[in-house]
C-alpha cells in the first residue's frame, strides 16, 4: 500500500475516538476530566495489554482465540500460587513463563501439523478455561501484602488526589515495547512479511517457524500477562473471568487499522482501538439508561466499518499498483 | 522417486469406506467404555409414554449440535467457516421468545424466528462472497453484535414464554421419541438429499477444492456461497428454537454459548477437511452425538462442567492431529513403502 493509504485506517480510528470523546464531553459535563481520562487506562489496562500480544499474531496472519482463557487461567495460577505461599514475583515470573509455554505449544502445531490457527487456538481456549477450573474451581482473593504494597506504592501521583494507577503503567510499557519491536527490528519486519505472504517470505530466507513460534509465544506471555494485570486489577484470581476477552481483543486490533489477513498495520493503532472500546463503554456508563449490550453492537458494527474500508483500500491499492505496472 | 504416491491410495482408501464410520466407531468405542464402566449408562426404559435413559439424554441435548453441525458442514465445505452460529441462536430463540409472550400462533413464531436467522446467514454470505472477506472476520461481525441484538430483544432479561407449540419443539416427545432428535434426523435427512439429488453438493465440493476452478466451469459460486451460510443461519436458527423450547425461555446471555465451536468440532469429527471440499453430512451429525455422548459419560463420572473442558480440548486436538495434511502424508508414506504395520511414533 502506499504511505498515504496505509495510515487512512488509523487517523479513521483517530478520529473515531477523537470523536467519541468530544460527544462525551458535550454531553457528560465530567466526562472531560482528568479522573475519567485515567480511570479509562486503568480500566481496560489487561484488555490493552492482550491486545498489543494479538496485534502480533494478528500481523503474521494468524488468529488467536484463546485470549481471554489464557487470562482466567493465568490470573487463577497467579493467585493460587501466591496462596500457596510462593512470592509473588516468583509467582508471576511463573505464570508468564507458563503463557510463554502455552503459546509455543500452540503454535508447534500450528507449524508442525498445518493446521489452520483459529482451530488450534480454539482447543487451546477449551484448554486453557478447563485447565483455570482446575487449578482452582472458584474466584480466590490474593491477600499477600506485596500486591497491595505494589499497588499502592507504585502509583505515581497526579495530584488532587488522583493517582496514575500500577496497572496503566504496566499497559503503557508493554504499548512501547510492542510499538518498538514491531516497527524497529528485525523481528517485526519478519513478522509483518510473513503476514504478507508467506511463501515470499520463506524464500526471501525469513526464519518463518522461527518466528511463528516467537509470535504465538510472546501473545501467550501477553495474555498470561492480561491476567496478572487483572489479578492486581481486582486483587484476586478467576477462572471464570475475561470471557469473551478475545473478541474485544480482535475488535480492539482490527479497528486499530490491522489488516486481519495479515501483513499491515500498527500496535499503535491498536492502543486507539482499545481507547475506542473503552470510550463506548464509558459513553455508555454516562448515559446510565443505555444498557451493556448496546457496547457490543456498536463494537459489531465499528469491525464492520472497518473490515469493510480495509477491503476497499486494499483494492483501491491494488488498482494503483495495476495502473502503475501498466505505465511505467 | 517422482512416482504420484499420494493420490491414487488415499482415493480408493476413501471410496471404499464410508465417511460415516469414523465417528461411529469412535462413538462405538465410547459406548462400550460407558457399557462397562458407569453403571446405568445404557439402560433405557419407557415412562408414561415417553422414553427415557441416558441414551435417549445423549441423543436428545446433542440434536441442537448435531442441526448446526449441519449447516456448518456445508460452510466449511465451501471454504468458509461460520463462528456466528452461537449467536444467531440466541437470536433466534430470543424473537421466537418475544413473538411467543406477544401471544402469535406457532407459525408466525416459526416464521419470525427462521427468517432472522435466514437474514443473518444472508448477511455472512453476502460479506463472504460479495466484500470478499475472510469468513473469520465476516462472520466475526455478528458473532460480536448478534448476542447484543439478542439482548436488545429480550429487553437485557430472560424471557419466558407460555406457548405449548414452541414448547413442544425443544421439550415434546413423538412416538416416544423427544421432537428434537425427530427434527434433527428430519433436518439431517433434508440436507442429505438436498445435497445428493441436485447439483448443489457437487457445486459446494467444487468451490470448496478450487473456487477459481468452479468459477471457470460455470459454476454460480457467489450464490451457492451465500446459499451456504443462509443455510447455516437457518440451523442455527433451529437450534436456537430447540434451546429455547427445551427450557421454555431465551437467555440471550446463555443460549447457545459456544456451539459454533462444538459445531465445528462436530464437523471435523465427521471427516470434512477444514480445507473445503467433499463434505460428509451424516458423519457430521454423528460427530455431534459423540461429542454429547464424550460430555454425558463426564458429567455422569461427576466430572464438573467447567472442567470437563479439559478432556474435551484434548480430543479435539487428537481429531485435529489425525485429519492434519502432515498426519495423512506420513500415513500415505508407510502405506506406499509398505513398511510393517507399525504406529508411526506416538502423538506428540
Amino acid at each position: 500500500m502506499k504511505p498515504t493509504l496505509r495510515f487512512i485506517p488509523l487517523l479513521v480510528t483517530a478520529g473515531v475516538a477523537l470523536a467519541l470523546y468530544l460527544t462525551g464531553c458535550a454531553m457528560f459535563p465530567r466526562f472531560g476530566s482528568a479522573r475519567v481520562l485515567v480511570s479509562l487506562v486503568g480500566d481496560n489496562a489487561f484488555l490493552g495489554v492482550a491486545a498489543v500480544g494479538a496485534t502480533f499474531v494478528i500481523l503474521s496472519g494468524g488468529i488467536d482465540l484463546s485470549v481471554g482463557a489464557v487470562a482466567a487461567c493465568a490470573s487463577i495460577l497467579a493467585a493460587a500460587l501466591i496462596d500457596s505461599g510462593l512470592h509473588p514475583l516468583a509467582a508471576i515470573t511463573a505464570t508468564l513463563a507458563a503463557g510463554a509455554a502455552f503459546g509455543l505449544a500452540q503454535a508447534a502445531l500450528i507449524a508442525a501439523f498445518r493446521l489452520p490457527a483459529f482451530l488450534v487456538t480454539l482447543a487451546g481456549m477449551f484448554l486453557a478455561r478447563g485447565l483455570g477450573f482446575v487449578i482452582h474451581p472458584r474466584s480466590l482473593a490474593v491477600n499477600h501484602p506485596f500486591i497491595a504494597h505494589a499497588n499502592e506504592r507504585l502509583a505515581i501521583p497526579l495530584g488532587d488526589g488522583l493517582d496514575w494507577p500500577l496497572t496503566a503503567t504496566i499497559f503503557i510499557a508493554v504499548l512501547a515495547s510492542g510499538m518498538i519491536l514491531a516497527h524497529r527490528t528485525r523481528f517485526g519486519l519478519r513478522v509483518m512479511a510473513i503476514g504478507g505472504d508467506e511463501r515470499a517470505a520463506a524464500l526471501m530466507g525469513v526464519p518463518v517457524a522461527r518466528t511463528r513460534l516467537a509470535v504465538y509465544a510472546l501473545a501467550g506471555s501477553c495474555s498470561a500477562l492480561a491476567g496478572v494485570v487483572y489479578t492486581f486489577y481486582t486483587q484476586s484470581g478467576d477462572p471464570a473471568a475475561c470471557m469473551g476477552l478475545e473478541l474485544d481483543v480482535i475488535a480492539a486490533v482490527v479497528i486499530g487499522g490491522t489488516l486481519l489477513t495479515g501483513g499491515a498495520g500498527f500496535v499503535a493503532g491498536t492502543a486507539l482501538g482499545v481507547a475506542v472500546l473503552g470510550l463506548i463503554q464509558s459513553l455508555i456508563a454516562f448515559h446510565g439508561s443505555l444498557n451493556s449490550w448496546w457496547t457490543r453492537i456498536a463494537v459489531g458494527v465499528l469491525v464492520l466499518l472497518f473490515v469493510t474500508l480495509q477491503a476497499g483500500l486494499l483494492s483501491l491499492a491494488r488498482a494503483r499498483l495495476a495502473t502503475r505496472r501498466a505505465a511505467p | 522417486m517422482t512416482k504420484t504416491t499420494i493420490a491414487e491410495p488415499r482415493l480408493s482408501g476413501d471410496r471404499a469406506r464410508p465417511a460415516v464410520l469414523r465417528p461411529l466407531a469412535a462413538l462405538a468405542l465410547l459406548v462400550l467404555f460407558n457399557a462397562v464402566f458407569t453403571p446405568g449408562f445404557l439402560g433405557v426404559d419407557l415412562r408414561g409414554g415417553g422414553l427415557y435413559g441416558a441414551p435417549i439424554d445423549v441423543l436428545n441435548h446433542g440434536s441442537k449440535v448435531a442441526v448446526a453441525a449441519v449447516g456448518m458442514t456445508l460452510v466449511i465445505a465451501a471454504r468458509g467457516v461460520d463462528l456466528s452460529v452461537g449467536a444467531v441462536a440466541a437470536v433466534a430463540g430470543a424473537a421466537a421468545a418475544a413473538l411467543a409472550v406477544a401471544g402469535w400462533s406457532l407459525p408466525i413464531v416459526l416464521a419470525g424466528a427462521l427468517g432472522t436467522s435466514i437474514v443473518a446467514g444472508v448477511f455472512n454470505g453476502v460479506l463472504v462472497a460479495a466484500l470478499r472477506l475472510q469468513p473469520i472476520v465476516a462472520t466475526l461481525v455478528l458473532m460480536v453484535c448478534g448476542r447484543g441484538a439478542a439482548q436488545l430483544i429480550c429487553e437485557g432479561q430472560v424471557v419466558v414464554f407460555a406457548h405449548d407449540g414452541l414448547a413442544f419443539i425443544g421439550g415434546g416427545t413423538l412416538a416416544g421419541i423427544p421432537f428434537p432428535v425427530v427434527l434433527a434426523g428430519l433436518i439431517v435427512a433434508a440436507a442429505v438429499v438436498t445435497t445428493r439429488r441436485t447439483a448443489l453438493g457437487l457445486f459446494v465440493e467444487a468451490i470448496g477444492s478450487n473456487p477459481d476452478a468452479a468459477r471457470a466451469s460455470a459454476v454460480p459460486v457467489g450464490r451457492v456461497v451465500v446459499l451456504a451460510y443462509a443455510g447455516s443461519g437457518v440451523c442455527a436458527g433451529v437450534a436456537g428454537l430447540i434451546a429455547a423450547g427445551d427450557i421454555k425461555a431465551a437467555d440471550a446471555n446463555h443460549a447457545g454459548l459456544y456451539l459454533e465451536l462444538d459445531a465445528i468440532l462436530a464437523v471435523v469429527l465427521g471427516g470434512t477437511a477444514l480445507t473445503g471440499g467433499r463434505f460428509h453430512i451424516a458423519a457430521s451429525a454423528v460427530g455431534a452425538i459423540f461429542i454429547q455422548a464424550l460430555t454425558t459419560t463426564l458429567y455422569m463420572h461427576n466430572v464438573s462442567p467447567d472442567v470437563a473442558l479439559v478432556p474435551k480440548a484434548i480430543v479435539v486436538i487428537l481429531v485435529c492431529l489425525l485429519s492434519s495434511p502432515t498426519w495423512q502424508e506420513w500415513r500415505t508414506r508407510w502405506r506406499s513403502s509398505a513398511a510393517p504395520p507399525e504406529p508411526p511414533g506416538s502423538t506428540p
